[in-house]
This record gives C-alpha cells, sequence and structure tokens, in this order.
C-alpha cells in the first residue's frame, strides 16, 4: 500500500503540492486526473523518489520513503516499474536492448537465454515482436511508449507507475494501450498508479480515480462515485468546461 | 529588521550590495556542486560494481573517434612549429637545435594542452550533449528509478576513459608533431635528419616526458569531469543542452589553460 500524507512542494515562490492526501491500494489501477500543469507529474516524481517533499511523507508499505538515503531508496525501486511521459528510451540501444536492459543490470545472474524469452515475451505482449532489432528514433510514438510499458514490466515489478502513457497518441492507440495495461494488469496484478488527462476513456479502466486540483486532492473514489461527484471542479474539469475550470482554478 | 529572503525589496542604497551578496553565495554554491560532483564520481570509481563494457564504450567514444583530429592537428602543429623556430633559429645560426626545439614545445606545453582543447570540441562537447539530452528527455530519471546510477552508469566511464585515453592520445599527437617538424625541416628546409634527431636525444630527458603526461592525465580528468557535470546541469530544452555545451567547452578549455600554467610552475 502506498500512502500520502500532507505532500507539498513548491519551486521558488510558487506552490505546485499543497497538502496532498492519497491512498493507493496494493493491486488496484489508480488514476490521477487533472489539468496539466497542476502538479499530477510532481506528485509522482515523488512516489517514485525522484523529488523530495518540502512537507509530507510518501509511505510504500510501511516504509517511509522520503528521507530515505539513495541505497535504501534503491531497494524500494527495485520493486518499481516507470513509463515515463516520453518513453524515456536509451536512444543509443536497440528496442530489445532497451526492454533487456534492467534485466542484465540488475538480474546479473540470469542467463542470456532467460533474459531473451523474457524480453520477447513482454515485446509479444505489446505487440512488437518483431520490432527488436529497430532503434527507438526508427518506430512511432505509440510504439515507443508500448517498449516504454515493456521495459517497466519485464522485471515483474509490485508497483508500476505510468505518467501519461498515452498523451500526444490517436483515439484508436490510446484504447490499444489502455486495453493493453487492463490486460497486464490482470496477468501480473500490480499496484498501477497512472496520472492522466483522458476523459473519459480513463473512467473504463481505473479501480478508483483521484483528482487533484490546485495541489490537493479534492475527489478520490470508484470511476462511478467520481463521475457522478457534486464537487463543481470535478464536473467542470469531467465536462471540459474551460471557463468554469480556469475560474475554479483563480478561485 | 533586514529582509530575510530573497523576495522581500532592499532599500534601494542596498540593492547593489544584496544583488553582490547574492551572486557571491550563488557562485560558491556553484563552485561546491562542481566539485562535490568529482568527489562522488570518484567515490563511485572506487567502489564495485565496475561498468567495463561502458568503459569500453567511452574509450572508444573519447579516445578512438578523435584519432583523426590528433593524428591531423598533431602532424600541423609540428609542421608550424618546424618551420617558424627553424626561420628564427636560422637567425643566430643555430638550426641545428630545430629538433629538441620541437620536441619540447610539443612534449611539455603544446601537445598536452592542444590536443586536450580538441579532444574538448570533439568528444567533450558530444559528452555534455549525450547527456543533457538524456537529462531532458527523462534517460536519467529512467536509469534512477531503475536503482541504477547515473553516476556510475554515465559520468565514471567518461572520466576513467579520459584518464586512460589522453596520456596515449598525447603521445600520438607528439610523435606525429615531431614528424611533422621533420617533415619541414629536414624534408623541405634541408637540415640533416641525424642532427634533427640527434641533438633531440641529448636535450629531451625524462622530466620533460613526465611533465606532459602529468598534464594529460590531468586533463583526461578535467574534460570529463566538465564535460559531464555541464551536461547533468543543463537547462530545459534544446536550447538548454546547447547553452550547457557550449559552457562545457569554453569552462573546460579555460580551466585547460589554467591548471597547465599551474602545473607547469610546480613541475620540473
Amino acid at each position: 500500500m502506498i500512502r500520502v500524507q500532507g505532500l507539498q512542494k513548491g519551486f521558488g515562490a510558487q506552490p505546485v503540492l499543497r497538502g496532498v492526501d492519497l491512498d493507493i491500494a496494493t493491486g488496484e489501477i489508480m488514476v490521477v486526473i487533472g489539468r496539466s500543469g497542476g502538479g499530477k507529474s510532481v506528485l509522482l516524481k515523488h512516489l517514485i523518489g525522484l523529488l523530495r517533499p518540502d512537507a509530507g511523507t510518501v509511505t510504500v508499505d510501511g516504509t517511509e520513503i522520503t528521507r530515505l538515503r539513495s541505497r535504501d531508496l534503491d531497494r524500494v525501486r527495485e520493486r518499481y516499474g516507470v513509463v515515463f511521459q516520453g518513453g524515456a528510451l536509451f536512444d543509443s540501444m536497440s528496442v530489445f536492448d532497451n526492454v533487456a536492459f534492467p534485466l542484465r543490470e540488475k538480474r546479473a545472474r540470469l542467463a542470456s537465454t532467460d533474459v531473451r524469452a523474457r524480453v520477447e515475451q513482454r515485446l509479444d505482449q505489446v505487440g512488437l515482436a518483431d520490432m527488436g532489432h529497430k532503434n527507438p528514433a526508427e518506430i512511432s510514438g505509440g510504439m515507443r511508449k508500448r517498449v516504454a510499458i515493456a521495459r517497466a514490466l519485464v522485471t515483474e515489478p509490485e508497483i508500476v507507475f505510468f505518467d501519461e502513457p498515452t498523451t500526444g497518441l490517436d483515439p484508436i492507440l490510446v484504447n490499444t494501450i489502455h486495453h493493453l495495461i487492463v490486460e497486464l494488469h490482470r496477468k501480473v496484478r500490480f499496484t498501477a498508479v497512472m496520472v492522466s488527462h483522458e476523459i473519459p476513456e480513463i473512467f473504463e479502466i481505473a479501480d478508483r480515480v483521484a483528482m487533484l486540483h490546485d495541489g490537493v486532492i479534492v475527489e478520490v473514489g470508484a470511476p462511478d462515485a467520481v463521475r457522478a461527484s457534486a464537487n463543481p471542479v470535478v464536473q467542470h474539469f469531467i465536462r471540459g468546461d474551460v471557463e468554469a475550470v480556469s475560474a475554479d482554478s483563480r478561485r | 529588521m533586514f529582509p530575510t529572503s530573497t523576495h522581500e525589496m532592499w532599500p534601494l542604497p542596498l540593492r547593489p550590495v544584496a544583488a553582490l551578496g547574492r551572486l557571491s553565495l550563488e557562485v560558491v554554491e556553484a563552485l561546491g556542486r562542481f566539485g562535490l560532483f568529482l568527489l562522488q564520481a570518484i567515490r563511485y570509481t572506487l567502489t564495485p560494481p565496475f561498468k567495463v563494457g561502458r568503459l569500453i564504450d567511452r574509450i572508444h567514444f573519447i579516445g578512438f573517434r578523435s584519432l583523426t583530429i590528433v593524428v591531423l592537428t598533431g602532424a600541423f602543429t609540428g609542421m608550424v612549429l618546424g618551420l617558424q623556430i627553424f626561420l628564427t633559429l636560422s637567425r643566430f645560426g643555430s638550426e641545428a637545435y630545430l629538433g629538441p626545439a620541437v620536441a619540447l614545445s610539443l612534449i611539455r606545453e603544446l601537445g598536452p594542452v592542444l590536443c586536450a582543447v580538441f579532444v574538448t570540441g570533439l568528444a567533450g562537447s558530444a559528452l555534455t550533449a549525450e547527456i543533457g539530452i538524456m537529462k531532458i528527455t527523462e534517460q536519467i530519471d529512467a536509469l534512477q528509478v531503475m536503482a541504477l546510477s547515473p553516476m556510475r552508469y554515465l559520468v565514471v566511464p567518461a572520466l576513467v576513459a579520459g584518464v586512460i585515453t589522453f596520456p596515449l592520445m598525447v603521445s600520438i599527437f607528439d610523435v606525429v608533431g615531431i614528424f611533422g617538424g621533420y617533415l619541414v625541416g629536414v624534408e623541405l628546409l634541408g637540415l640533416s635528419p641525424g642532427t634533427y634527431f640527434g641533438e633531440m636525444q641529448t636535450f629531451v630527458d625524462w622530466s620533460d616526458l613526465m611533465t606532459g603526461y602529468w598534464k594529460a592525465l590531468s586533463f583526461g580528468l578535467i574534460v570529463p569531469w566538465v564535460c559531464a557535470y555541464k551536461g547533468f546541469n543543463c537547462g530545459h530544452g534544446a536550447e538548454g543542452v546547447a547553452r550547457a555545451t557550449t559552457q562545457a567547452v569554453v569552462l573546460a578549455s579555460v580551466l585547460i589553460l589554467v591548471w597547465d600554467y599551474f602545473l607547469g610552475s610546480v613541475l620540473p
């Protein structure tokens, strides 16, 4: 279980997170929604230990990670898989080597035949079985995202973080990637924390949805409960009411 | 009561003083970060696991790919030295000393310095750009969340490769330069080959070679250190990477000259 309590973070004089409280249960798909630039990725970076908060805590299965030394933090991270917004594939390596990289580095005892088998299995699961030899620059944006998902899952992590995995993709690819995540989640049963603003598609795949607005979580619950929320901020966001959302932010 | 935050406004007459103080603190902080970066890299260099594959890749990146430019610039540096020193020595009737003059200039000074500056422009700038692009495309974050140290993976191999390859490249630069001087002095201007090489053996001794190698070793540390640091601390987007690359080349070149003067004055 991941527990976020009173998380605050500012950059210069600009507060981004102003006291985030959120519990993420083991094995669920939690989707954090909210406006672009609203601090969703900053929240995610605290969960994976890339940022240290000004105040508040992040606890992963009882271990408070915000004040851990890097060596201890690495032990927690070994249970993680992360899909970055742009994929963050290593452009000096082929698709195959990108997916094999975490295994080669972190599972040094694994025989090369096992590495190959696992990588091929993951590439097959994301529908890129014959793309291993390509360079990341030679494949499309959607394929890069799928390679990033394969790389994040190849070590069979317990917790997978997705930072806007479908941003900039066409609706068909958005659905493809969402279904891929659900399918892999069903097979592997990892805890998934996803940052997204794909409304309404995201309601189909989430177990629970949390809305981050102006640095605090304003609503959290099952997709239907969030959709039916009486909170006007949530309703304005779901309906894509530009003026009302801007007015909400000003308030 | 004096303002305690940088956001509070100082009285007008004190603002330049406040700005100077802020600038001084920023410079000291930046120098501290710069120094700590090297100390951290050295700590990772001395502790396992060692990334041998990455080291070989970096030796290829810094050393092998710079060979053409090292040979080319070495040859022309030697030829220019041969011509200019010959013309100067001929005024005093001392052309016989062309060999040692070319060799000493190259081995003690020009070999390490010019080689380091050219390699900075070629491999150092590429190193900054590579690390900078990895930073802005979250590849460094990806390494971190895989519980892999970017320092161990990206900086340490470059530093060790610099320390290994710079003395070798300087050796090649010196040898090619001496033959460049030979080409001009002996083949074009008519000095005897025996005089060119014979006098060299008389005047160039071991301490001259060691001076050059100490310089090469230290430049081999300075160039990857500066270039990796600038890549790691680049700003946002393509502009941030471009600025970091320029700053890395300028800072590394200045440090090479400053350190060269320092070593030149303390080494025999």
